[in-house]
């Protein structure tokens, strides 16, 4: 008899369903139900009144309720006791689940006088947590973890040889390589995958940080493990402060946090924010913010202006004591650190502001004791007021410096990497507004009243802009007008200024020195240190030159005699090359070497990279398929003192000599590795070569032993064909009489 | 010296072969005509005319009494070299890609193209060398490649195997007594069609060029990879240099995958590299569009090669490309003379 629904055997009687444990299931797949108990918070910590003052207390807590929402018609519920008196709590129901969570976010903990305090908790959290068992009655020590110790974040500045790091992300493949003088690249360590979008260097290149559909990743030390993990679904951009203590993530898209979407790490607070500051040390959020609505403005046609974002949008000063964000035209909100409080509880009001930028370094201005930070801002013209220059204090915020200007158009503010000197570049306009012309108005900030010298006269608008890191020179670039429908980008000229020479060397004035016409120029790149500056064409279709300068360089002694003393400067074009299709240039930290990068990002011609020193003599090439990213690992600021940086480049000779000699050592041991290595190939295939051969012999195979020509009678017969050649060497007719 | 540029035919040319003694070259292009050039010259010794569509292949017989061809008019043909006469032809179902000589010259095989329900074939014909007799119409060996197209085939040493490169970057050898598939192994990256197969002299290794931008020496018998020869470029021949331990490598994007054409984009040049030591030593420069096809001169005195652009430019070496060494090459030579 087959066995069919009705007759199942019923040996496993004693198999009884209600016996199994399944509350592990239970809860894990426990559904939320919609309950529409959503609405409903729990008011705790209300007086306990009298049944007949009940109707005044209701009426005073809603006062209070009806700030953040809707309460619902007769949404109160105060139940009152057997002793006619209520029981100091009560039941609301608001309109909307999304005013209930408000009022648990604004309201709970709310004074309301000073015996009682509001508590405000959602009833489902009350259901939730206050269920028997949920919460634990004793208390359990919290379990410590043991101390762990962990690897040296920076132990790659311990290289013996000095060499700097870069990271390069080709096809999905990230790797981390140390940069030899004469080798390749040495690969540290190589990941597929590690990244979904970009790589990018903490600024002291302690962290290497990795993109992720769900957030941002950090990772350092000798094993290259996970240091950090920051999440923050569809994190676009992220920003580190200077000092590393702190890191921005921003994603386009509003974070969505609440119940039905976890995400570790961020709460409640978190829902609707785009932008997050994180604490790196512990990994927890500080503060979010939502994206500023910008009232989008109209170009003269009434046609909406796309506004680019400013990234970052939150600025950090150079010490990682405050942070600071613009709302375009109103105020600057700064924040203090590690609080996240905003200074003196508001924003700095400044009508019109368009841009700021916080002096890159700890300002030390002349007689100023006290401890500041400065940043610079510029206003537009505004009806009849002129347009503005600032330079703010903080946190006293006393503007230190004013500057009024008139028929501005744009303006750019560039800080000299000391916070010396900050550079306004001012486009302005004709009354016609016909023609361009800009200004460079120079603020000294370190000298005493902050004179402001301007640098005019050029005619051409300036397109680039460039202070010497560490010094007080720059290289500007300026194009001319672009005639009407061309199709070729106006010709460039690359100019270079440099202060006078005083009498004990303060510098003075800053003088033109000498303008480069006739360029496609575009970009300008100094090297770290200074001194060296790489003045290039990129992102164009036509030219991709790179020009290697040198402004100390050192003429003969005959020469140097004559003239050019005043100036604090000797320029010196180095060298000249070009790589097709560039699109990044990248100096190392040591201003030793320079990379320029092909990326996939933008193209997809010839990807890969060149290596240049300093100088300018190509290193090495290297043309690598889908090659996106080559990044230099920063290095921290030297823990050394001026004194001691100045010896050692007094005896500067006596250490290339050690240098000299470890190069060469290697490079024997290289060769010598080299033709080992050649050697071996070489018996090998000999070896193979010989083995063929004793194979086809055993085999008999004639033809191919004769080197595939078939034997035949007649070789050995040599025909020879002469071949006349016959050449007129001279062709002259002469007249016989 | 300089190279001598032929310029006989109107389209791109796809292959080139010099005769066993090396004074004459064959080319096939797609203008449907054979040519043959004296090599020292560059002198047409004659053309073969009958074909009715673009040629694929040619080669010639080691005593340069036959000539084969294959096309895209789907046939073989055989013609007697010396006075041009068409001496046979094989009617196929689909186009011949490729058609290779024994070391003996009494076997024949010819690859057919995969099209239309056809799979990618192998047939291998017995050859009589005289010129008179009447050849064989039924092939004695069908090879059916069911898994991935053959591209390229030809005899190893003693005509014992018959090794095949495939469109999907695999190398199979067969049997070239019973056709039956002995080895099969992924010698370039996968779905990199090889482009080229051609033989040491002595048939005991062989290379083969690559989509992949690789060209790879393998042992005929045991089918190891020996040399790897990494360019930056699709490859689309390779030959072996006889006397100096050479290869040279021939490429080019095509015109369809350059998004602009200029020369340098193009990569249009005649790589050698040291065939022991893998690395570039030179390159030869020239043609304007890809090189479709490198062949060596069999006494290793020269080299010719054929375009996309329409010509073949035969190049005689000069004295430093056989003086050339490595250091260790001289060392060893210095021991051998010693000795």
């Amino acid at each position: 008899m087959a066995t069919t629904y009705e007759n199942l055997p019923m040996d496993d009687e004693e198999f009884d369903e209600s016996q199994i444990d399944f509350t592990d299931i239970e809860d894990q797949y426990q559904v939320r139900l919609d309950e529409g108990l959503d609405a409903f918070v729990v008011i705790d910590g209300l007086p306990v009144v009298p049944g007949d003052s009940k109707a005044k207390l209701v009426k005073f807590v809603l006062r209070k309720l009806n700030s953040v929402g809707k309460v619902k018609e007769d949404g109160v519920h105060m139940p009152v006791g057997d002793d006619g008196k209520t029981e100091g709590y009560a039941f609301v129901e608001y309109n909307a689940p999304s005013e209930a969570v408000a009022a648990v976010k604004q309201l709970h903990l709310t004074p309301l006088d000073k015996k009682h305090t509001m508590q405000v908790n959602k009833l489902t959290d009350i259901d939730r947590f206050g269920k028997e068992g949920r919460v634990d009655e004793e208390y359990h020590e919290p379990h410590i973890e043991p101390f762990q110790q962990k690897e040296h974040l920076r132990s790659w500045l311990g290289d013996a040889e000095g060499r700097d790091q870069m990271v390069m992300f080709r096809n999905e493949k990230v790797g981390v390589f140390w940069n030899n003088k004469e080798d390749g690249p040495e690969p540290v360590v190589d990941r597929e995958n590690w990244t979904e979008s970009f790589v990018q260097w903490s600024p002291q290149g302690t962290y290497l940080t990795s993109m992720h559909a769900q957030g941002v990743q950090l990772w350092g030390g000798k094993a290259w493990s996970r240091q950090k993990r920051f999440a923050h679904p569809g994190v676009n951009l992220v920003d580190f402060s200077p000092s590393e203590r702190y890191v921005t993530t921003w994603s386009h898209r509003p974070l969505q946090v609440d119940e039905n979407h976890p995400v570790p790490s961020l709460s409640l607070e978190e829902d609707g924010k785009n932008y997050i500051i994180w604490d790196i040390a512990t990994g927890k959020p500080l503060r979010s913010f939502a994206t500023l609505d910008v009232p989008t403005s109209t170009d003269a046609e009434g046609n909406p202006v796309k506004k680019k974002m400013q990234w970052p949008t939150f600025k950090w000063s150079a010490d990682d004591k405050y942070v600071a964000r613009m709302t375009p035209n109103q105020s600057i909100s700064v924040y203090e650190l590690p609080r996240m409080n905003l200074l003196d509880k508001q924003s700095i009001k400044i009508e019109g502001v368009v841009d700021f930028e916080w002096a890159p370094a700890t300002p030390k201005r002349d007689g100023i004791k006290t401890y500041e930070q400065l940043f610079c801002y510029w206003t537009p013209e505004l009806g009849s007021n002129p347009a503005k220059v600032g330079l703010m204090s903080v946190p006293s915020k006393e503007i230190v410096r004013t500057r009024n200007l008139f028929n501005v158009s744009d303006a750019k503010l560039h800080w000299q990497s000391e916070g010396a000197y900050v550079c306004v570049k001012v486009d302005r306009h004709s009354k016609s507004k016909k023609s361009m012309a800009t200004n460079l108005e120079i603020f000294r900030v370190k000298e005493k009243g902050v004179p402001v010298e301007v640098v005019d006269s050029l005619k051409d608008a300036v397109i680039n802009f460039a202070w010497e890191p560490k010094g007080n020179r720059f290289v500007i670039i300026t194009a001319g007008e672009i005639p009407a429908g061309a199709a070729v980008p106006p010709k460039t000229a690359v100019s270079f200024f440099a202060p006078e020479k005083l009498k004990g060397g303060a510098p003075g004035n800053f003088r033109h020195i000498r303008t480069v016409d006739k360029k496609n120029s575009n970009a300008i790149y100094w090297s770290p240190k200074g001194r060296f500056v790489v003045v290039a064409t990129l992102q164009s279709q036509q030219s991709f030159d790179l020009d290697f300068w040198d402004l100390s360089f050192d003429k003969p002694k005959d020469e140097a005699e004559k003239g050019d003393k005043e100036l604090n400067a000797n320029l010196q074009l180095m060298a000249t090359a070009e790589h097709y299709g560039m699109t990044d240039i990248e100096w190392d930290p040591s201003g030793r070497y320079l990379a320029t990068v092909a990326s996939a990002f933008r193209h997809h011609m010839e990807n890969g990279y060149h290596m240049y020193d300093f100088k300018g003599t190509l290193l090495r090439e290297e043309h690598i398929d889908r090659f996106k990213q080559l990044i230099w690992r920063p290095r921290p600021a030297t823990l050394l003192s001026k004194e001691e940086q100045a010896e050692i480049r007094k005896n500067l000779r006596n250490y290339s000599k050690i240098f000299d000699e470890q190069d060469q050592a290697k490079k024997n041991t290289a060769n010598k590795a080299v033709i080992e290595e050649r050697q071996r190939m070489l018996t090998e295939w000999l070896e193979f070569r010989k083995s063929m051969r004793e194979m086809l012999e055993e085999e008999g195979a004639e033809i191919e032993l004769n080197n595939g020509k078939v034997i035949r009678e007649e070789d050995g017969e040599v025909e020879e064909i002469e071949e006349i050649v016959e050449e007129i060497i001279e062709e002259s007719e002469e007249v016989v009489q | 010296m300089r190279p001598i540029l032929l310029s006989g035919h109107e389209r791109a040319l796809t292959q080139v072969k010099y005769n066993p003694d090396g004074d004459i070259i064959f080319s096939v292009s797609k203008d449907h005509v054979v040519c043959a050039w004296y090599s020292h010259n560059g002198e047409r010794l004659g053309t073969y005319h009958g074909h009715q569509g673009a040629l694929w292949t040619v080669d010639v017989d080691p005593t340069s009494t036959l000539l084969a061809t294959g096309g895209a008019d789907n046939t073989m043909r055989l013609w007697e070299v010396k006075s041009g006469k068409l001496l046979k032809t094989w009617d196929f179902a689909t186009s011949i890609k490729r058609v290779e000589f024994s070391a003996d010259g009494k076997q024949l095989l010819g690859v057919t193209e995969k099209r239309s329900g056809h799979l990618g074939m192998i047939y291998v014909y017995e050859i009589n060398p005289d010129v008179e007799a009447q050849q064989s119409d039924e092939h004695v060996l069908r090879i059916v490649c069911e898994d991935s197209k053959p591209t390229v085939a030809g005899f190893s040493y003693l005509a014992h195997y018959i090794i095949a490169g495939h469109e999907d970057g695999s190398v199979s050898q067969f049997d070239a007594k019973n056709g039956e598939l002995l080895y099969n192994t992924q010698v370039h990256e996968a779905d990199a069609l090889i482009t080229d197969l051609q033989w040491s002299q002595d048939r005991t290794y062989f290379i083969t060029a690559s989509k992949d931008k690789t060209a790879k020496i393998s042992a005929a018998d045991s089918l190891e990879v020996l040399k790897t020869y990494v360019a930056d470029t699709p490859l689309n021949s390779a030959a072996i240099t006889p006397v100096k331990d050479y290869v040279i490598l021939g490429g080019g994007q095509a015109a369809m995958d350059v998004t602009t054409t200029s020369a340098r984009q193009g990569k249009f040049e005649a790589r050698f590299y040291h065939k022991i030591f893998m690395e570039e030593i030179g390159r030869v420069r020239g043609h304007f569009g890809p090189l479709n096809y490198v062949a060596v001169h069999p006494q290793g005195t020269g080299y010719c090669s054929g375009g996309e652009d329409g010509y073949v430019r035969v190049h005689h070496f000069d004295k430093g490309y056989f003086d050339f060494m490595y250091e260790v090459e001289r060392e060893r030579a210095q021991e051998q003379a010693n000795l």
